[in-house]
């Protein structure tokens, strides 16, 4: 049992739990994972760690609601607990001072590449940093963002803050202003991530992504995360989670994550929905409070 | 209460059926397959035993049970006694009874199936154990006085329960450290329910909660400490190794990463360990089976759980597809037997070649080959060869792919100057399972590979014996 010490709602169906877990801060790199499960018959879920604070033992998890297990996760309070939380899990981002190190996080996406945005910099890189989102609301972690990279672009695809338009075109204008990239890091949905790699692969730069399938154990004993790239099997939750950007198959991984669409329905009426949204709007209340 | 029967007499009694559920009823449902003895039957099996001065059964059991000793009280009533008796060599009668390979182990060594059917050995053992905890309660043993030892194990199997067992009798402190949210290996998220209850693995757990040992759940040796951080920072004397042999093998033949193939150690997992079969009640979905064809390819225990698992979520056909014959099966005959009866239908001397699907991504189907026996391999068992232009496809919504398991990598990555061999398995000296690491051993299915429950069990205990030794002499 992990208690959670802080919870905040950072946009609409986001929100960030700091949870006491002394081990893992004491071990965590930026790029690992925990695996945790929000009472006794829940689901195994992963999720980054996005921060860790050694001295109050605790670490950080930014968690966006889409399905019965997320949605009861940000239904959490501080005071409440998760029944387990396991890790840290997955290998570490590799840092080095590549010399221009990009930072591209789509939506929730934000979350997994601030602590490797933070670890680029502190590895002697100059950091910029995409943080991409459907529209002004939904910009996560900007604030964290700016503190800790030396320049913050913001995109929204509506247009409501920052530039107009998507991360891609946001990372082309910049290669195009003859910016001198020399490594990409690209996290958020499967599609955006494969549209980072095409943009990037013509300049070949080096580019990585975070892969998200579908887990279990997340310890290389099930096998259900596997994924291809260049060619080969490979298991995310301790081969990655990140990996080459230009020699992942997308394809099967936007495949592989619909195996339980049908199941993910029947689980979410399962679930109160009428309870969840009671407490989102209470949380959104207090927040503003 | 007993009657002394003579030899002859004693021949004459039949080995004794194990009730079970009808297997039109129990493909439906998760509970129980085999009732068990009653105490009648029990005794009645046990006098079928010869008592025979050299009891060759013994020579057959990888622990050494006194089997003649444990079955003639039995024959007399005493039942505590008999469970004493067994307790001496096996932790985990409970299990053992029912999932050991008793046919080609203790009970194929029985002179009585020289004639007859051999003494039901398993099932009476199995008898035993239950009577013990369902009428008499779990006895828990005496604990030396406590040494301020502490030892830390690594996985919570068969073998790290069984050296736990030992080393907190040692009067050593002990920690388990499982990296699943459960305890119990194998035993929990492998084998399934209507083989063995996971209650009973729950009152093994307790019972060593009772004599005091630590479990630590959610504990990924390698990632949350180190073996040389359990040494060393966490101050522990000695570490047994037993995280078994977690690393699924797949085929490597196209198709496989569509959606409805997994891993037996993914679909077990998930119907077991997480109760997919209680969807949506506990969160964690699995391959809709209803009405559905599945395959799962192997022909191994696990194979057998799988298909079997199958069946009970509703598949209409289930078939297991293995490309040698029936006698080259590895798994036991009571689960093949199982499976026929409960209507698995079984595509022999077959071979897969490749997985095909739809654009979207979805298994249809699978490209089979047929297969013939041709001279005995290296294992000695006649090697399968391809008939030319054999192939078909047969039409599958899910595929199990359950052909065994290598070691995980977490470990060996993890721990400098172990030393391990190709395979992946840690090497042990065989009397001491100590590794090339100082206080270091290692025992189960990480050191032999996949093997067998009692073996696991027979290693934690061998370990647990050099451990207390060596906690002994350590300064
Ligand atoms: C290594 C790793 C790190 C992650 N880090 C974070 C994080 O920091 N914050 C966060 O909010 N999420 C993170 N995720 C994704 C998160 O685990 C999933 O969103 C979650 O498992 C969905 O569970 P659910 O029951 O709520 O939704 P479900 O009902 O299972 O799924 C809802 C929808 O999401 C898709 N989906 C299912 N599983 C996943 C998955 N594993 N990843 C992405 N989409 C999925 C389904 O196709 C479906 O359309 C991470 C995933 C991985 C593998
Ligand atoms: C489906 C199936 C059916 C079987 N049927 C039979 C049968 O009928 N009869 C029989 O005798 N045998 C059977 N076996 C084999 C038997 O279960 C195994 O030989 C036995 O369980 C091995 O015991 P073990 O203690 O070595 O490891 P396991 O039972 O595998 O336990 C190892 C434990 O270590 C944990 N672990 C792994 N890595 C780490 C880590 N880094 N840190 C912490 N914990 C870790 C694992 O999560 C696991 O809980 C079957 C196996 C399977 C898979
Ligand atoms: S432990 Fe297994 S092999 Fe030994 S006597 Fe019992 S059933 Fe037979
Ligand atoms: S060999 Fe058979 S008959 Fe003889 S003692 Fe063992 S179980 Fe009894
Ligand atoms: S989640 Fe099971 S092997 Fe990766």
């Amino acid at each position: 049992m992990n208690k959670i010490i802080e919870s905040k709602f950072l946009a609409k169906d986001v929100k960030r739990f700091v949870i006491e877990a002394p081990k893992i801060a004491a071990k965590r790199k930026p790029g690992q994972f925990v695996i945790v499960r929000s009472n006794s018959k829940g689901e195994r879920i992963p999720l980054t760690i996005a921060d860790s604070d050694l001295e109050k033992g605790t670490i950080t998890i930014i968690v966006q609601g889409i399905g019965k297990s997320t949605k009861e996760i940000n239904s959490f309070n501080s005071g409440d607990f998760f029944h387990d939380v396991v890790g840290p899990l997955g290998q570490p981002s590799h840092l080095e001072n590549f010399g221009t190190a990009v930072s591209i996080g789509g939506g929730v996406g934000a979350a997994i590449a601030y602590p490797t945005a933070v670890g680029l910099k502190q590895a002697g890189n100059h950091t910029i940093s995409i943080v991409g989102a459907r529209t002004k609301d939904l910009v996560i972690l900007e604030e964290e963002m700016r503190a800790n990279v030396d320049e913050v672009y913001i995109t929204t695809d509506d247009g409501s803050y920052g530039f107009h338009g998507f991360v891609t075109q946001q990372l082309q204008k910049l290669i195009d202003d003859g910016r001198k990239i020399d490594f990409v890091l690209a996290i958020g949905p499967i599609p955006m991530m494969r549209a980072i790699a095409e943009t990037t692969r013509p300049y070949n730069i080096k580019t990585v992504v975070s892969l998200n399938p579908i887990m279990v154990d997340g310890t290389g004993m099930c096998g259900g995360c596997r994924a291809t790239v260049d060619n080969k099997t490979v298991f995310v939750c301790v081969d990655g989670p990140e990996f080459d950007a230009h020699k992942v198959d997308f394809d099967l991984l936007i495949k592989r994550n619909k195996t339980y669409t049908q199941s993910e329905k029947t689980a979410v009426e399962h679930f109160h929905q009428c309870h969840y949204d009671k407490v989102f709007d209470l949380a959104i209340s207090e927040n503003k409070s | 209460m007993q009657t002394p029967l003579s030899k002859k007499d004693r021949m004459k009694i039949p080995r004794q059926p194990m009730p079970e559920q009808d297997p039109d009823v129990r493909n439906k449902n998760f509970l129980e397959v085999n009732l068990g003895y009653t105490e009648e039957l029990a005794v009645l099996e046990a006098q079928r035993c010869l008592q025979c001065p050299k009891p060759f059964c013994v020579d057959g059991c990888p622990v050494g049970v006194q089997i003649k000793d444990f079955i003639s009280l039995v024959a007399e009533g005493k039942i505590a006694e008999a469970a004493a008796k067994i307790k001496e060599d096996n932790v985990l009668p409970a299990v053992c009874g029912r999932v050991c390979p008793q046919e080609e182990q203790c009970e194929i060594k029985c002179v009585v199936g020289n004639k007859n059917e051999p003494v039901a050995i398993g099932r009476l053992e199995r008898f035993v154990a239950d009577y013990e905890r369902e009428k008499l309660g779990m006895r828990l043993p005496v604990c030396k006085p406590k040494t301020g030892k502490k030892v830390a194990i690594v996985g919570s199997g068969p073998a790290g329960l069984s050296c736990a067992a030992d080393c907190i009798q040692a009067g050593h402190g002990v920690t388990v450290f499982e990296a699943l949210h459960e305890i119990g290996g194998v035993l929990l998220y492998g084998i399934p329910e209507f083989r063995l209850p996971k209650d009973i693995v729950k009152v093994e757990v307790q019972a060593l909660e009772e004599l005091g040992v630590e479990f630590r759940t959610n504990a990924v040796i390698g990632f949350t400490d180190s073996i040389d951080e359990l040494l060393t920072v966490e101050g522990y004397d000695a570490v047994f190794i037993a995280v078994g042999a977690g690393l699924p093998y797949f085929m490597n033949i196209p198709g496989e990463n569509l959606n409805g193939v997994y891993s037996a150690n993914e679909f077990l997992t998930r119907v077991n360990l997480m109760k997919a079969y209680d969807f949506p009640n506990h969160d964690t979905p699995v391959f809709d089976c209803k009405g559905k064809s599945v395959a799962i390819f192997g022909g191994g225990n696990t194979a057998m759980d799988a298909v079997r698992t199958s069946k009970r979520l509703g598949a209409k056909n289930a078939y297991i597809v293995y490309r040698r014959s029936e006698i080259e099966m590895p798994a036991r005959a009571e689960e093949v037997h199982h499976a026929k009866q409960e209507g698995i239908e079984f595509q022999l001397l077959t071979n897969p070649i490749e997985f095909v699907g739809t654009e979207e991504g979805w298994l249809t189907g699978v490209k089979l080959l047929k297969m013939e026996l041709g001279e005995p391999d290296a294992s000695g068992r006649r090697k399968p060869i391809p008939i030319k232009d054999s192939e078909f496809i047969l039409p599958i919504d899910m595929a199990v792919i359950a052909i065994g398991n290598g070691s995980n990598p977490i470990i060996q990555k993890t721990t400098p100057g172990l030393e391990f061999n190709k395979w992946g398995n840690i090497v042990v000296n065989s009397e001491t399972m100590l590794t090339s690491r100082e206080g270091v051993f290692a025992g189960g299915d990480i050191v032999t590979g996949g093997a067998t429950v009692i073996l696991a069990m027979g290693a934690g205990r061998k370990a647990a014996k050099a451990i207390n030794e060596y906690l002994f002499n350590k300064e």
